[in-house]
């Protein structure tokens, strides 16, 4: 199925871009899993994706947590910890 | 209940002249709490403690700053009796002793403005998409959540 990424703050900076239009193998259903599918890219992307670093999750502009379930057509964001206020 | 993200400054005078004297129910209004969230000078983090701030910038995920804000005004009204309720957030570049953000908050008596000004601010702090970074002598760093945000949300339960 096709979904768009969104990355912002420090997670925008380090994979050096703010979003992509991607297709995910059928298996990639959750957040979880697509945590999982991004770490393969590379060390830059494991790091941020291997579960160490906090990595939140919205979907269609609503916080999920990591067990959300991903539908074609989605919009994916992928954050820290906000830190406004 | 009105949620505004903008870039420019606020007239925290007339805001709350604004929040007294408009909207049908003004009549009953008996008490109205706000609190400004401003720049502070110096750091307050361990990382480099005491450092000077020369600017902060903040980040937001627009599509998502106004649904999630909006969102805490429900939660607070559903709570408690409130009459209206005003979220003010800048983002972009700003400078020490700037405003950051506004939250008033109008009701009957001021028990119930209180907390739901307090509940809305501990909910912003840990649900609305902004993200700090601070920009010193040392270099630019994104500011860290911390956990004592967390555990102000977390008595709200």
């Amino acid at each position: 199925m096709n979904i768009n990424i969104l990355y912002f703050a420090r997670i925008k900076e380090s994979v050096n871009y703010s979003s992509e239009n991607i297709d995910l193998p059928k298996d990639v259903v959750t957040v979880t899993a697509l945590k999982n599918y991004l770490a393969l890219r590379g060390e830059n992307w494991a790091n941020l994706f291997n579960g160490k670093q906090v990595v939140r999750a919205a979907i269609n502009h609503a916080l999920v947590d990591d067990m959300a379930t991903i539908s074609a057509g989605d919009e994916v964001a992928f954050f820290p910890p906000v830190t406004g206020g | 209940m009105t949620v505004r993200i903008q870039t420019e400054d606020f007239d925290l005078g007339q805001e709350l002249i604004s929040m007294r004297l408009s909207g049908n129910d003004r009549g009953n209004i008996g008490a109205l709490v706000s609190f400004v969230g401003l720049v502070r000078e110096f750091t307050d983090n361990s990382l480099n403690d005491g450092d000077s701030i020369n600017t902060l910038t903040l980040e937001h995920y627009p599509e998502m700053t106004e649904k999630a804000l909006t969102a805490i005004e429900l939660e607070a009204k559903e709570r408690w009796v409130i009459i209206d309720s005003l979220i003010i957030h800048r983002v972009g570049t700003l400078q020490p002793l700037d405003q950051i953000v506004l939250v008033a908050v109008t009701s009957a008596h001021r028990g119930e403005a209180f907390k739901a000004c307090e509940f809305i601010m501990d909910y912003l702090k840990t649900s609305a998409p902004f993200w700090k970074k601070e920009a010193t002598s040392q270099g630019e760093r994104w500011v860290e959540a911390k956990l004592s945000d967390d555990v102000a949300k977390e008595r709200w339960k």
